[in-house]
């Protein structure tokens, strides 16, 4: 019972209630062959018709190549771009920091001047033990039966409750229209039997689709390779189901801490709390209703 | 060309200095007087349960007409905040143990439906024996009602309500008692019932002391997790907040022999309870703005 608000859960589908459903699936991003192209960016756009975010959408943030700057109520997936090289660091970057793939040590042994680009496409995770999906007082929010976790856009009261919720800042609400919104990871594709848009777009298979199972295995694997090849920096982020939102439906490959990236590095579903505070709130009543009759007792017949 | 750093010195990594979290979109001023009607209406309804046990008919039809007027302009605040104030009802679709908001809702119908019906049977002096016995369930209704918003915000991804969870409901707690007992000194003070306002006196100090010890616990967490309500606006907002407070719970025990005095007694209390709210809300977004509470609480965690 206790992993209904946190822990490893295997069966995200057959706990939210669905029989005899499809296999969990999810998307493993590897940030090590994204090029920031932001086709997944303009094909989630595209097939989800989402608006633009503003009057900002064209400003030039002065942040690398990102003009998105962070997922939101009307970005989906959002490309962060990460520039690190020796004015940042204030050193000589060299094969030892970076790893020589990464690097660029050429076959004669010498390293090339050290800058790196770190891009990766960020996406709502999907979580296992998904906060929005706890908090959301409409039943709004919902499982499928493919494990991910979507809003029911005609339920939906806009209450933000999820917005503060999400440990990764994803789901936002679209102020002119009221409501939360986030990833569906194309739920209507699903539905179809088609992968979602973004990898579909996703030229380089930096972000790959598919029964969550298989891609965990496929990213154990990639990151054998890259440590095999001195990226030592690889890990993956996400895919372990014992962390703190039971594992991620969305996991990725990262190359430096996750905070560098935008993303929170051990993120903790609240609900697990969710008893103790119980327990604080209703001694604090009882308190409460002490401090009354307290205040009442005495004299008076 | 001159590059200005944007981002103060971390001790973090970070994108740029953004938010990992979203900022709360609750704001002012519905968050913070929802949650201060929300405790005046849940006190005052247990104020009017005892004041009716122990024949205090004044108080008790006081305490009955501000639990009433508190949670229907707190239901009032609470729909305003929606995006889509027309589906308020949809909070009613579902009963959710893992959704605060949603335990909450249920608490505020069953409360504002027990709360009108005393109210009603007091206006009108029909049914005074059902309108009795829903004030009696009032003043159950009533303390979860005053404590449940610090489930509330505590169940977030926001680290300064996250690691509160434990100050909050106190903090709402003592809130609650400062508000009701700072509206029956005003009343008993105007009416000059001299017994009914040594109980609300004796109310208001209690929660001037609750409120002030959980705002004094909530700027003394250690560390990072602690500093949005000691540093910058949250900060200056919470100690104003205190320094009201005691301020008003230093004239609740001057009011004895002056009735000015005990109606400044309750401005400043709950003055002190406003503010104590508004510092909560700006401490949370504060929290979210900068990601070095998240990096810092996670890191240490782990």
């Amino acid at each position: 019972m206790s992993n209904r608000l946190h822990g490893r859960l295997d069966d995200v589908s057959g706990d939210a209630g669905y029989a005899g459903h499809p296999p969990r699936v999810g998307f493993f991003t590897d940030t090590s062959v994204c090029i920031g192209c932001k086709a997944c960016e303009v094909a989630c756009k595209e097939w989800n018709a989402l608006p633009e975010p503003g009057p900002d959408a064209l400003r030039l943030s002065g942040e690398s190549y990102d003009n998105t700057g962070a997922l939101g109520a009307n970005s989906w997936r959002h490309v962060a771009f990460i520039e690190q090289g020796p004015l940042d660091v204030g050193a000589t970057i060299t094969a030892d920091v970076l790893g020589p793939a990464l690097a660029g040590v050429t076959d004669s042994g010498t390293v090339a001047p050290a800058t790196r680009w770190l891009m990766a496409s960020d996406v709502c995770k999907h979580c296992t033990h998904a906060a929005c999906l706890d908090v959301c007082p409409t039943g709004a929010l919902v499982r499928t039966e493919f494990g991910t976790v979507i809003v029911q856009s005609d339920v939906c009261n806009g209450c933000a409750y999820c917005v503060s919720a999400c440990p990764f800042g994803v789901i936002d609400r679209r102020e002119d229209d009221g409501r939360a919104w986030k990833c569906t990871m194309c739920y209507d594709r699903l539905r179809g039997g088609m992968e979602p848009a973004c990898a579909k777009a996703c030229p380089t298979d930096s972000i790959q689709f598919g029964p969550l199972d298989d891609l965990r295995v496929t990213a154990a694997a990639r990151v054998a390779e890259l440590h095999a090849r001195g990226v030592t920096d690889a890990r993956l982020y996400g895919a372990d189901p014992d962390d703190g939102i039971g594992g991620a439906g969305a996991f990725f490959l990262l190359l430096d801490e996750p905070e560098v990236y935008g993303l929170p590095p051990d993120p903790v579903v609240t609900t697990k709390d969710l008893p103790a505070m119980w327990k604080w709130a209703g001694g604090a009543a009882a308190l409460l209703v002490a401090g009354v009759a307290a205040a009442f007792a005495g004299r008076r017949p | 060309m001159t590059e200005e750093r944007q981002v103060p010195e971390a001790a973090f990594g970070s994108y740029y200095g953004r938010p990992i979290l979203k900022v709360t979109r609750w704001r002012e001023p519905h968050l913070p007087a929802y949650l201060f009607l929300g405790e005046l209406s849940g006190a005052a309804a247990v104020l009017a349960a005892a004041a009716a046990a122990t024949r205090r008919p004044a108080l008790a039809r006081a305490g009955r007409l501000i639990a009433a007027g508190a949670a229907y302009a707190g239901a009032g605040f609470l729909t305003a905040e929606l995006g889509r104030p027309e589906r308020f009802v949809n909070m009613l679709r579902v009963a959710k143990p893992t959704s605060p908001m949603s335990m909450g809702s249920w608490i505020l119908a069953a409360h504002s439906g027990l709360v009108s019906a005393t109210a009603a049977s007091e206006l009108t002096g029909m049914a005074t024996r059902l309108g009795t016995a829903a004030g009696a369930a009032a003043g159950l209704t009533g303390p979860l009602l005053a404590t449940y918003p610090g489930v509330l915000l505590a169940n977030t991804a926001v680290p300064a309500w996250h690691t509160a969870y434990r100050e909050l409901p106190l903090l709402f707690a003592g809130g609650a008692l400062t508000a009701a007992g700072a509206g029956g000194l005003a009343v008993s003070a105007c009416r000059a019932e001299r017994d009914d306002f040594e109980a609300a006196r004796r109310l208001a100090l209690a929660g001037a002391v609750l409120e002030s010890a959980a705002g004094f616990g909530l700027e003394h967490r250690s560390g990072l997790s602690g500093e949005p309500y000691r540093e910058g606006n949250s900060g200056s907002m919470l100690r104003a907040a205190r320094y009201l407070t005691l301020s008003g719970g230093a004239a609740t025990l001057a009011a004895r022999r002056s009735r000015v005095a005990a109606v400044a007694a309750a401005a400043l209390l709950t003055g002190g309870g406003l503010c104590a709210k508004f510092a909560v809300l700006r401490a949370g977004v504060a929290s979210a703005r900068d990601p070095k509470y998240v990096v810092a609480s996670q890191r240490n965690e782990a």
